[in-house]
């Protein structure tokens, strides 16, 4: 049994993540980018997703690192625009946003508090365990586990199609990876 | 001994070409799905592997360093300078015949990206790292449909036999070796293909019998997709695929 004093592990690359924005000097800019929403789930942020890796300064040049969550994610493109954008507005007008293929994004990134906010959004959180394990799936409306899945892939790539068989809501539940 | 840029270069573009095939014949079936789930996972997968050959695609145009870049590889070259295995150009033909055509792939490109991961290429295994979460879900649901078609009724049993039948000889070209892949699988970069077929025979193998399909027998065999030969669907496709910038080169939007 796990020692419920001990707060669970995170994985490694989000623990670093968490530290280099805890350590950055650009505190300003990491917030300044918490209102870049991810274009498909409004609800929650780039940093809530994990997709928000670094922020640096080449002299005047913002530098941000992105980290994609599925290849072919036709938001990436989206959210690239977008970081670019909100830094413009504040002022950063040479900017560059660079992507990292490695690690490899996993939902494991994301933050309880992020799954909650999908949870509030209608989506079923993807848990905190990644890899490609199922997970319990709840009705995000009525909080049931009486759901069955209609299709392995919802409205993107990284969302499943559910519907709960206890009050009917069809609902798209975020895929561990 | 070490491997040239541009060996590399030419194994990434093969692993983009199969990707990009594939990507482009699965969005074909943009709302030709049988129903409206069907249809979003199909172009949702069909994104996924355009993904894929998008990292490939952009990994060789940066090791070329001539001004390529991914669409150059994607829009501008001829039939003969695609190096797909032929199975991701087959035309999709019916619903049963894309989803054999699929879990066949689905089963080997898991294995396939598994092993590409150990790759002492940083990019190609940060790819491969990518690819391999992606494939568990394509090959979840592929293998649910060879189950559900082949113990199916009569018609989408005897569809989905068909469909096996017609692909099974596009499958060994999978695990063929030439001497670029061998140069670069000697020199822990790329991966050793031959080295993948008895997993994959007994894995399908497998399935067909739980799906109450018959093995083929395995008495012909097509290849020559690596080499630039290509079936007559090939040109046809990229024909639709590369019109706009065919018409408008360097057109964006
Ligand atoms: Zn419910």
């Amino acid at each position: 049994m796990a020692d419920p004093a001990i707060i669970p592990a995170l994985p490694a690359e989000e623990y670093e993540r968490r530290e280099r924005r805890v350590n950055s000097s650009l505190q300003s800019l990491w917030d300044l980018l918490d209102a870049v929403k991810d274009p498909e789930i409004p609800a929650v942020s780039l940093w809530e997703m994990g997709i928000l890796q670094d922020i640096a300064m080449q002299g005047d040049r913002v530098i941000v690192t992105i980290t994609p969550t599925y290849s072919g994610c036709p938001a990436m493109t989206v959210m690239a625009e977008d970081v670019l954008q909100a830094l413009a507005d504040a002022g950063y007008a040479d900017s560059e946003v660079v992507t990292r293929l490695s690690p490899a994004w996993s939902t494991s990134w994301m933050s309880e508090e992020a799954q909650d906010k999908l949870r509030e959004y209608g989506i079923a959180p993807p848990g905190q365990g990644g890899g490609n394990e199922p997970v319990e799936v709840l009705c995000p409306r009525c909080h049931s586990d009486e759901v069955r899945r209609l299709s392995e892939f919802g409205s993107t790539a990284c969302k499943a199609l559910y519907q709960c068989s206890a009050c009917g809501e069809p609902f798209d539940h975020f895929k561990p990876i | 001994m070490t491997v040239s840029k541009d060996t590399i270069k030419r194994y990434s573009i093969r692993l983009g070409d199969d990707a990009v095939v594939l990507g482009h014949r699965l969005s074909e079936w943009c709302s030709s799905g049988p129903f409206l789930e069907e249809d979003l996972a199909l172009t949702n997968v069909a994104l996924d592997f355009i993904g894929r050959a998008r990292m490939f695609y952009g990994y060789a145009a940066e090791l070329a360093d001539d001004g390529s870049t991914e669409d150059t590889y994607a829009y501008t070259r001829d039939n003969r300078e695609f190096t797909n295995l032929l199975i991701h150009e087959l035309k999709n033909g019916d619903f049963a015949f894309t989803m054999a055509r699929q879990y066949f792939i689905d089963v080997y490109s898991l294995a396939y990206m598994e092993a590409l991961q150990n790759s002492s290429d940083e990019t190609l295994a940060a790819v491969a790292d990518k690819a391999v979460k992606e494939s568990r879900y394509h090959l979840r649901r592929s293998h649910d449909w060879m189950l559900r078609l082949g113990d199916g009724t009569e018609e989408s049993r005897s569809r989905m036999q068909r469909a096996v039948d017609d692909l099974w000889g596009y499958t060994p070209e999978m695990f063929e070796m030439d001497a670029l892949e061998q140069e670069l699988a000697d020199a822990g970069i790329g991966v050793d293909a031959a080295a993948l077929r008895d997993d994959w025979e007994q894995t399908v193998h497998a399935t067909l019998v739980e799906a109450t399909l018959e093995v083929p027998e395995g008495d012909w065999a097509v290849n020559g997709g690596r080499q630039g030969m290509h079936t007559e669907a090939l040109g046809h496709m990229l024909s639709d695929m590369q019109f706009v910038q065919r018409a408008y080169p360097g057109l964006q939007w």
